[in-house]
């Protein structure tokens, strides 16, 4: 997997992703936010109840009465106050319970929605995505991004929620004790948060440093893992050692620094809420010493401060210290999980391929006189069906007819690399194109299917212009076969069955035995049943380009484009391969790419590119006549990549 | 299990110190922290005797004491945060460098059995997990149970039997969580795998969009994909809803045990705590003789019952973070387990007398419980010199017999002679040194291009690196790039063409003056003029070294000494080209199928 980019959160992204949540699970967040009150009120005010019952027990014992029925104003009975506090923690439990178990399920599903929304938007966006974006770098925002969500919606921003609202309140309340006190608490948050931006902040910026320096070592191993054959074969593995212990003892240092950074952080926040302590208790204690000289302001006005207040004052400056640590140990999740949902926003945020043809592909039945309609069953015979703009409708019958006409294109506009280029295959006939790696060979095929668009020029299927065919079924009438296979995990057969889906078993056969992959399937393991992974892994490659003529044949289409579909066959079985095609591809149009000679050999014209402009053009014979390109090319004058 | 956790932590090594330490400071900053309640209890006691006539004299000795615990606290709390951060990433470094030694080491067969992807996650993010759950160990694992104990011991000495309590609810906490994990972890473990699946499936689209869309077959992924992901979620609600019980057990039981000890603490004041009155000052006070508990003891007893649970809390996540990384652990030690099937013999030879080369009665199959022996009864025999040519069809064992012969694999059956002797004999170096391979799915490395060919022979000089460049027909085209031989190749070696990387390939392998140099289809992507001037210059060049050829091309191969062909796994039969064609059908076949469709003449 590629580098990652250094994650870093856009502005809104935290709106953005609260307004989703809402948007689908309005109900449950209210109910979770309650839930989340419910506790935190319970929680404080259980904590409130053991001051009470150590006071009543004081009272009651200094005044000689049972402190379980004691009746005295401003006391309240023992009995009643542990059912009371009893009642707070039940409902303290319940919100507790209740917001855990709603949130996690919500996260879950919101994840699910995430993951279904990325992928959904993901299968729509043009191939131009594809290869201008990193695979690794888009696979990362599926398993590292919506990782750092997670963390983000399950226990980030709940804890969030609940941590604003205790401080909220425990302030109010501390205000309504001691402004003086609560200053003081103040300073030591405001201490606080300064110890999260520094400390934090020097950890978050060695993580990110470790982020760049886990890339390059996971590239260097992965450089490492690929040519551990030639490594092996030179004998160069203590040199390649060598050199990776240099990076990788950079990353442990970048990555020791952050860790260290990060590690200390709870540890001074927590101590500084033990000092603060300390300095409240002597300020409380001078206060209570000096209460004549000292007045003790509240915000309903000046009231003395005694031992009782003190206490009560300390617990809450400590539960207002722990809300602050707790808040810190989730910055660094917060940043990382805006960063992450940012990233996933880019992805959702892709335009999708547009898509505004209107000619549609449709399967039709001939009459005896020649005549033919259009038909819901699968016949060998398709149409065009083009609804003009009058109102009136045309079917055109599907030939393969295909050409180009003076066409440029560029994949940035400002440098084209196909120039006035015109092709003409007429039905039946097999093209082929010739020419360097960069000539322009593979564009012409990803212009002919509409994976990019032209810049200039016109390109025509049976005399419609292509802008006007619906893109699925331009398509579904061209049979691609590419020279990287890319099979998926599944068995042979559902490999080979890709190509159409509704393919019987005879079908899926028969097409393996066009593609001359027929043999070696029944040779593996388990027949046509044998699982494929990672991408065919256990085939070699030769094998897996059969497979994958096998899956364009089973698609029998009316075109069908093969870019070095058989570079990795020896010539033998390639001419196996070809008599199985040139059969399925009798009177319909084949475009065939490659750099081997002997592959282009028999078709009806053949196109020598150069640096995106056609130099050559006609058969085999003509081209040996010229004496040109394609001559010296066949003699070995020139070699082609 | 066990033992595969052993092996993981001999990788600690160098940083056995910073991983002792780590947990000692743990200790002082647990003891601290079970402290200072303690003391700020006593402190409180203290602040409620203050008044104006007293002072604050009472009160110092208190916040020397807590200054100095929060001191001590920090101090530990950062060194010990230190060097955890030192172990766990000291033994992460250890580990990367460990599994990628180890991957040096291994053979072809080896390497063959992992995937390359699954290679670079367990060295990534396995590793990273690792580390992970390493710090988190050192750091917690002891902290939790110290705070334990010191919390229950703190309760037993302030609350006296009032403890107990505590002692009470604690197996009812382990109970409850441990069945949590036990009955999540399982869950866990099964949807973690299938989302690895779903991510792999994820990836396979990525790369394969164009086939995807080619097909048209974008609704069909997205239904596939939605109903493994929403099979997945219900999974992961079940494991959710369960691990939602989590946190309302550990708080039930720490509201049970706060309300027993009110409860009972204020029966036992009640029953045991008498007054009598004082003077103090000119003032009758009221002033009560605890009796069995006082209210600061009370008091304290609540915070300890918080602690406790607390720590239980901990070890329960602990236990929860273990178990998951134990997959990764797991992963870990396979690749650190794997067996080099490849070993250096004991007393090797260190030198190959010639470059010679003999196969007798030679079996081999890949996997030992393979049917089909992948190549079968071979029996070549190869003179030093001599220029060797091999042909035949995809899959009938090319490849399988030269990499018999520099032992990228080893033989199953039969006999393979290198220079007069059992190739099994050699030292490895030694014989892969004097047996070059250039492969078929050849790799160069990011560095320039002199970097690269030095792979050949590192000390060779500036004549001998333009020299080997010659023969193989590179140099030329090396000189034509503005940075000539300083050109930098990039990763995969994406900036040169296919036939200029088997030529900078070949020359390369020159460099390393081997006996016999293996050329496994090294030119398929090089002009049949180019290629020819390749086979000229290593004849005249290097005339006594054994070159064997596999190619696709006859012309490649047609003035070999010898020409093998080769067909699925048996020597069909071995002569020279005027011989073959006379009489052998499959090469009659390739040639005529070649000189129809071009060759180069």
């Amino acid at each position: 997997m590629a580098k990652y980019n250094t994650p870093k959160a856009k502005k809104g992204t935290l709106m953005r992703l609260i307004k989703m949540l809402f948007k689908e699970y309005k109900g449950r967040i209210i109910i979770s936010m309650f839930c989340i009150v419910v506790m935190a009120i319970g929680n404080f005010a259980s904590s409130v109840f053991v001051k009470n019952i150590t006071d009543t027990i004081e009272f009651a014992i200094r005044n000689g009465q049972n402190p379980w029925t004691l009746s005295q104003e401003g006391y309240l009975p023992l009995s009643t106050l542990l059912i009371l506090m009893g009642g707070f923690y039940v409902a303290s439990l319940l919100g507790s319970f209740f917001w855990n178990y709603i949130m996690a399920i919500t996260t879950q599903q919101f994840m699910n929605s995430i993951r279904i929304q990325m992928f959904d938007h993901m299968e729509t966006l043009p191939i131009k995505y594809f290869d201008t974006h990193a695979h690794g770098d888009i696979m990362s925002i599926y398993t590292n991004d919506t990782d750092t969500i997670r963390q983000l919606v399950s226990q980030s921003l709940p804890s969030l929620f609940q941590t604003s609202f205790t401080v909220m309140a425990l302030l109010i309340i501390m205000l309504s004790y001691s402004v003086w006190l609560t200053l003081i608490v103040l300073l030591g948050s405001v201490m606080m948060f300064l110890n999260t931006k520094f400390i934090g902040g020097k950890s978050a910026k060695f993580f990110v440093k470790q982020q760049r320096a886990l890339g390059i070592v996971e590239g260097s191993i992965e450089e490492s893992i690929n040519g551990l054959k030639v490594i092996k074969v030179f004998c160069h593995e203590e040199k390649s050692i060598e050199d990776f212990e240099k990076l990788n003892d950079h990353l442990c240092d970048v990555a020791t620094t952050g860790n260290i950074n990060g590690n200390i952080v709870g540890p001074i926040m927590g101590n500084i809420g033990n000092f603060l302590y300390v300095l409240v208790a002597i300020v409380g204690s001078i206060l209570i010493i000096y209460s004549d000289n000292v007045q003790n302001l509240t915000i309903t006005g000046f009231s003395p401060i005694g031992y009782g207040v003190v206490v009560s004052f300390l617990m809450m400056a400590r539960m207002f210290t722990n809300n602050i640590n707790n808040f810190a140990q989730q910055v660094t999740f917060i940043v990382m999980g805006l960063a992450g949902a940012s990233r996933v926003f880019e992805l959702l945020d892709e335009q999708s391929e547009v898509d505004d043809g209107y000619v549609t592909l449709v399967h039709i039945k001939y009459h005896d006189d020649g005549t033919f309609e259009e038909t819901d069953e699968r016949t060998r015979f398709y149409a065009w069906k083009h609804p003009h703009k009058d109102g009136t409708l045309e079917y055109v019958k599907l030939q393969g007819d295909i050409v180009l006409d003076h066409v440029d294109f560029g994949y940035v506009p400002e440098k084209l690399v196909l120039h006035d280029v015109s092709i003409y295959a007429r039905p039946g006939q097999k093209i082929a194109f010739v020419g360097a790696t960069g000539a322009g060979k593979t564009t012409i095929t990803n212009l002919i299917n509409r994976f990019y668009d032209i810049a200039d020029g016109k390109i025509r299927y049976d005399g419609i212009n292509i802008n006007k065919i619906k893109k699925d079924d331009l398509r579904r009438s061209l049979g691609i076969v590419l020279q990287d296979t890319n099979l998926f995990t599944g068995t042979v057969m559902e490999n080979i069955r890709y190509g159409r889906l509704d393919a019987t078993d005879e079908e899926v056969y028969e097409a393996a035995k066009i593609a001359n992959a027929y043999d070696f399937i029944m040779r593996l393991p388990e027949g046509f049943n044998t699982m494929l992974s990672g991408d065919g892994a256990n085939l070699s490659q030769g094998q897996r380009q059969l497979l994958s003529i096998a899956r364009a044949a089973v698609a029998d289409t009316p075109v069908m484009i093969l870019d070095e579909a058989t570079s990795s066959i020896d010539t033998r079985t390639e001419l196996l391969v070809q008599k199985g095609t040139d059969k399925l591809m009798e009177g319909r149009t084949v475009l065939v790419i490659a750099h081997r000679l002997s592959t282009v050999q028999n078709s009806n014209a053949i196109m020598v590119l150069e640096h995106g402009r056609i130099i050559e053009r006609g058969d085999h014979e003509d081209l040996i006549k010229q004496k040109g390109k394609y001559y010296q090319l066949y003699t070995g004058m020139f070699e082609l990549e | 299990m066990f033992s595969k956790i052993k092996l993981i932590l001999k990788s600690v090594r160098e940083y056995k110190v910073p991983a002792l330490l780590t947990p000692l400071f743990m200790i002082g900053e647990a003891s601290m922290e079970c402290a200072l309640p303690f003391v700020m209890s006593k402190f409180i006691d203290e602040i409620e005797k203050v008044n104006a006539s007293v002072g604050f004299s009472t009160l110092w000795p208190y916040i020397i004491i807590l200054v100095i615990m929060a001191m001590v606290s920090l101090a530990c709390g950062i060194m010990g945060g230190r060097t955890a951060a030192i172990a766990s990433t000291g033994l992460a470094k250890n580990l990367r460098a460990d599994l990628y030694k180890k991957l040096q080491s291994f053979s072809f067969e080896n390497i063959d059995k992992f995937s390359n992807s699954s290679l670079v996650t367990r060295m990534t993010t396995d590793v990273t997990n690792t580390q992970q759950s390493f710090q988190m160990c050192i750091r917690i694992v002891i902290r939790a149970p110290l705070m334990l104990f010191f919390s229950v011991v703190m309760a037993f000495a302030s609350g006296g039997s009032m403890a107990w309590i505590f002692l009470g609810i604690i197996p009812i906490v382990v109970f409850g969580l441990l069945l949590i994990i036990k009955l999540a972890m399982p869950i866990f473990r099964r949807v973690f795998k299938k989302y690895d699946a779903l991510n792999e499936s994820v990836q396979e689209n990525i790369s394969g969009i164009r086939v995807v869309k080619s097909f048209v077959r974008e609704k069909y992924e997205q239904k596939k994909f939605n109903a493994a992901s929403n099979a997945l979620v219900t999974d992961f609600v079940k494991a959710e809803k369960v691990l939602a019980f989590n946190n309302p057990i550990m708080n039930f039981a720490i509201h049970l045990s706060n309300i027993l000890v009110c409860a009972l603490g204020a029966h036992l004041i009640f029953t045991t705590a008498s007054t009598h009155t004082e003077i103090i000052g000119e003032v009758e006070t009221t002033v009560i003789d605890w009796g069995a508990l006082s209210i600061g003891q009370l008091s304290s007893l609540l915070t300890y019952g918080v602690q406790i649970l607390m720590s239980l809390m901990m070890i329960s996540m602990i236990i929860v973070m273990l178990t998951m990384s134990l997959e990764s652990i797991r992963r870990i030690a396979e690749v650190l387990e794997e067996e080099p099937t490849i070993k250096n013999p004991d007393n090797p030879l260190m030198e190959v007398k010639d470059g010679s080369v003999s196969f007798k009665n030679v079996d081999f199959k890949y996997k030992a419980t393979a049917e089909k022996n992948t190549l079968e009864n071979i029996n070549v025999d190869i003179k030093s010199g001599q220029f060797i040519g091999i042909i035949g069809s995809t899959g009938a064992g090319k490849t399988s017999l030269v990499n018999l012969i520099s032992r990228l694999y080893d033989i199953t059956d039969g006999e393979l002679l290198v220079g007069g002797q059992d190739v099994r004999k050699y030292d490895l170096d030694v014989l892969r040194n004097n047996v070059a391979v250039v492969l078929q799915k050849n790799v160069l490395f990011s560095g320039t291009i002199e970097e690269n060919l030095r792979w050949g022979d590192l000390n060779a000089s500036q004549d001998e690196i333009v020299k080997a460049a010659k023969i193989a027909q590179a140099d030329e085209f090396i000189n034509s790039f503005p940075d000539g031989y300083e050109t930098h190749i990039e990763q995969g070696g994406t900036n040169v063409s296919g036939g200029q990387k088997q030529r900078l390939c070949i020359a390369r392998a020159i460099l390393k003056k081997p006996k016999i140099l293996i050329l496994d289809d090294s030119t398929s992507a090089v002009d049949t003029k180019t290629d020819k001037l390749i086979r000229i210059g290593l004849k005249n060049e290097i005339p006594n070294t054994t070159k064997i050829v596999i190619a696709q091309r006859i012309s490649s191969i047609e003035d070999a000494d010898q020409i093998i062909v080769l067909n699925d796994g048996k020597i069909d039969e071995i002569g020279t080209h005027e011989s073959l064609l006379k009489s052998n059908k499959i090469y009659q076949e390739v040639y005529y199928t070649q000189n129809r469709t071009g060759g180069d003449n």
